[in-house]
């Protein structure tokens, strides 16, 4: 039956997320948006709470976002994909950029949870883990990324640069997509886990940023960096019906975890401009023809809309994945919806508080910064659409470029 | 004196009448007897003038309280879901196929006007009004589901919007009965529409007026000795050249804004069919209404049900929401398989970014603005409050429905501009989505 309310579990589960980023993320916002590349030490009391959240969230939280095998006729259930976007939405509600620095919580976790064995993920157990794909010449077209890796003996040779690493620093483990072939393209396409202190493996960079500023983004150079044959991610040999369509599958479970981070900020934008505007006397009652209320009201009210729409699609596309239904328009529509609007959210915000929007005393400015990331990684807006578009006119990628 | 309107007229003829028949000219030029004839047929007319402001419905029995539907069901499960109901899928399915089958071959001949006598049956025959009865008055119901009536909005809409809202106005006029309607009411009219004719009836809102605001109503009901009288004009009334039956909303006396049951025969009403930028084949009428009496039992709800007309419009709003997502469901699906086919330098539309991401763009607007009204719908249907969600639902509708309509269009180029497609049908149609307030009720 059409429910779009969250069930009481849940609730209670985003209740306490919320009471983290308030009490936790707020008051040390400001501090590390300004203390770019100093690590968050308050983060560390965090990743024990965090754990013990999820554990206590029974049957949802810390398995990670796996999939529900599909296929099989169950009852319908709201799991850990749920979860996880609710309680990424209301951290990010406190602050983005210590969201993703989260120890422990690295898109890298993801990929482990979704496509790593019993023996990797009990390895990997408890160890926070980076993902790192983009190269300086292959950002979107992660097909045509260049860092290989060959087998030698019982060990992987990994060579290559990798960009744009969240967490590249303080993460315990990489996860790193290389190619086996770079003559067979995306087929041959594989990841590998290479654990900190990996012979070969050196940061050389962090990125000073827009936004997010307290989460570390690093340069990650490979150069004949030797990691044990049994870290790498799926199967050893290149099927090239099938790798890459896998490798591609860890975003339809990760994109609805970036919506949610976009929702979550707009969300902060949209509750603090409410604040604002009715310590002024401004009353929001939802009443009246659209077009007799005042113009900042009407604004209001779209940006409400807008961003309600995007938190549905975003647990849509999680409760697919829940579900074992295939979600990947759905990922991709939710990371799409959330991007944009959260992004137009946060800088009309600023607009519409003007010189105080604008100011540092208050963080709107700081959403309005760190919001744009999630228009741009894990896929552009762009690049849903493609997906979107593909998926709908149902086109092969070498129709609709 | 409880029928003013039917005795005043009575005793001036009867005055007359005695005049007449005392007139020695009248004697004199053999005038008396057709003389007397005429007054006699006045006479006969104003009687059933007056008869004719008594309703034509009794209810063959009156209903009790735990006969009316079941409101505020409650979750069997305490979980977020998307799945319908094995009935509402059963009727989906039905209703996609009468909208594909049915709907859409008549729509373009429906918007000149010309729509197939059957048609009404075969929407009678679908069940759609007396899904919405009490089954303790013939009719098919038990809960009180906005969600099944969003749906049915959303499915037929899919086939044409226009013929969509002429179909579903019988079942706006049942819904605001069960919703508002006293037991008395319930049990008088709705059996009406349980049976194998189908039974046109309809909601009238709108006002004709650039700045119409749904709670400030300038129809007025004012109380007499014997009831209301009814004062006004409404206007995109759907189905209102056959409507019997209307739901008439006005400003009663100093209070808030009523409904009141109005059965078309009532003398003082005058009805004409509006022409319209899309919508003819709901037969959008204007009302005039002049001196309606009404009896005390006109108004909806009567002394028993307190109404809410926020909650009125709320409702009403949610169902164009659901007919804006159908339309537009249509347009997505038929710009999809137009950008496939149509070849432009080589190679087909749908192959250019430009075109593509419009299209990714209008299924990402699409869900956004069907997540919104499901989201309101089940809250409705579920007891909680939901004018919040009603109203950025229609927010959002209002706005991505025409956006979606327009960009459709322009798709197809110059062939979305000429009527042999139904894009500029579409187009016509989605502008009123950011309009119509109270045409039809979930």
């Amino acid at each position: 039956m059409i429910n779009l309310e969250l069930p009481n579990k849940l609730s209670r589960l985003g209740g306490m997320a919320h009471a983290v980023a308030e009490g936790m993320f707020r008051p040390i916002s400001r501090k590390y948006d300004r203390l770019e590349h100093t690590y968050p030490k308050e983060l560390d009391m965090l990743r024990s709470i965090l754990q013990g959240m999820a554990d206590g969230g029974s049957d949802m939280g810390a398995d990670g976002l796996s999939r529900e095998k599909k296929g099989r006729r169950k009852e319908i259930k709201n799991g850990s994909n749920m979860a996880i976007v609710l309680n990424m939405m209301e951290i990010c509600w406190g602050d983005a950029g210590l969201a993703l620095t989260i120890p422990g919580q690295g898109l890298g976790n993801a990929a482990i949870a979704a496509v790593a064995t019993p023996d990797q993920k009990k390895r990997f157990d408890g160890k926070w883990a980076a993902m790192a794909i983009t190269e300086p010449d292959a950002g979107s077209d992660s097909a045509a990324i260049r860092t290989t890796a060959y087998l030698d003996g019982d060990e992987w040779v990994l060579n290559g640069e990798k960009i744009f690493v969240t967490c590249g620093e303080r993460a315990d483990l990489i996860v790193v997509w290389a190619t086996l072939d770079k003559d067979l393209g995306r087929a041959a396409i594989k990841s590998f886990v290479i654990e900190k202190g990996a012979p070969g493996m050196k940061v050389t960079h962090l990125e000073k940023k827009l936004g997010i500023r307290a989460s570390d983004t690093a340069t990650i150079m490979l150069d004949n960096c030797r990691i044990p044959r049994t870290n790498i991610l799926g199967s050893e040999t290149i099927d090239t019906k099938k790798s890459f369509a896998g490798v591609m599958q860890t975003f339809d479970n990760t994109r609805p975890v970036v919506a949610a981070m976009s929702v979550g900020v707009a969300k902060a934008a949209l509750d603090l401009t409410r604040e604002l505007l009715e310590r002024e006397g401004f009353c929001f009652e939802y009443q009246g023809n659209r077009f007799e209320i005042k113009a900042i009201e009407a604004e209001f009210y779209r940006m409400e809309a807008d961003l309600e729409a995007a938190r549905l699609l975003m647990f849509k596309a999680a409760w697919m994945a829940d579900n074992g239904k295939p979600n990947s328009k759905e990922a991709s529509m939710a990371k799409a919806k959330a991007g944009r609007v959260g992004n137009e959210i946060t800088l009309k915000c600023v607009e519409l508080c003007s010189s105080i929007g604008y100011n540092e005393n208050v963080l709107l400015e700081k959403w309005a910064r760190d919001s744009k990331i999630f228009d741009i990684f894990e896929g552009t807006q762009q690049i849903q659409q493609l997906v979107i578009a593909r998926r709908v006119l149902k086109k092969k990628s070498k129709d609709l470029k | 004196m409880q029928n003013n309107y039917l005795t005043k007229p009575m005793s001036m003829a009867l005055e007359l009448l005695g005049r007449i028949s005392s007139s020695e000219k009248i004697n004199q030029w053999h005038l008396r007897e057709p003389a007397l004839k005429l007054v006699y047929q006045s006479l006969c007319q104003s009687v059933r003038v007056g008869k004719m402001a008594q309703t034509r419905f009794f209810a063959s029995r009156p209903l009790i309280p735990e006969e009316k539907l079941s409101k505020n069901k409650p979750l069997k499960k305490d979980i977020f879901d998307l799945t319908l109901t094995r009935e509402q899928q059963m009727v989906r399915d039905e209703l996609l196929k009468f909208s594909r089958q049915n709907m859409r071959p008549m729509a373009r001949d429906a918007d000149n006007g010309d729509i197939p006598a059957d048609f009404f049956d075969q929407i009678n025959a679908l069940g759609l009004a007396v899904s919405g009865v009490p089954e303790a008055i013939q009719g098919v119901g038990q809960v009180r589901s906005p969600i099944s009536n969003m749906l049915m909005a959303e499915d037929l809409s899919y086939g044409d919007m226009s013929l969509a809202i002429a179909a579903l106005a019988p079942s706006g006029f049942v819904n605001a009965l069960t919703e508002f309607g006293s037991l008395d009411q319930q049990a008088r009219y709705l059996p009406s529409f349980t049976k194998d004719k189908f039974m046109p009836a309809s909601i009238a809102l709108m006002e004709p007026s650039v700045r119409f605001i749904p709670d400030q109503l300038k129809t007025t009901a004012v109380s007499t000795n014997a009831g209301y009288r009814l004062n006004g004009m409404k206007c995109l009334v759907p189905l209102g050249m056959q409507s019997e039956l209307f739901v008439v909303f006005a400003r009663l006396d100093n209070h808030g804004p009523r409904g009141f049951i109005v059965e078309r025969h009532y003398p003082g009403i005058e009805i004409e069919i509006e022409r319209n930028m899309g919508l003819a084949a709901a037969s959008m009428s204007r009302l005039v209404l002049t001196d309606v009496e009404l009896p005390k039992s006109a108004l909806l709800g009567e002394q028993e049900v307190h109404y809410s007309h926020e909650r009125m419009i709320d409702l009403s709003r949610i169902s164009i929401c659901a007919l804006a997502v159908g339309t537009c469901q249509a347009v997505l699906d038929y710009v999809t398989k137009y950008a496939n086919e149509r070849i432009a330098f080589g190679e087909p539309i749908s192959n250019r970014q430009a075109v593509a991401f419009m299209i990714a763009d209008m299924a990402i607007e699409l869900e956004s603005m069907r997540m919104l009204t499901y989201r309101a719908a089940s809250r409705a249907e579920q007891g909680l409050p939901f004018h919040r969600n009603a109203y950025l639902a229609q927010v959002m509708c209002a706005e991505r429905a025409m956006k979606i309509g327009t960009d459709g269009l322009q798709i197809l180029g110059g062939h979305g501009f000429v009527c042999e497609y139904p894009l500029e049908l579409w187009y016509r149609q989605l502008r009123a989505v950011g309009i119509l307030e109270g045409s039809l009720l979930i």
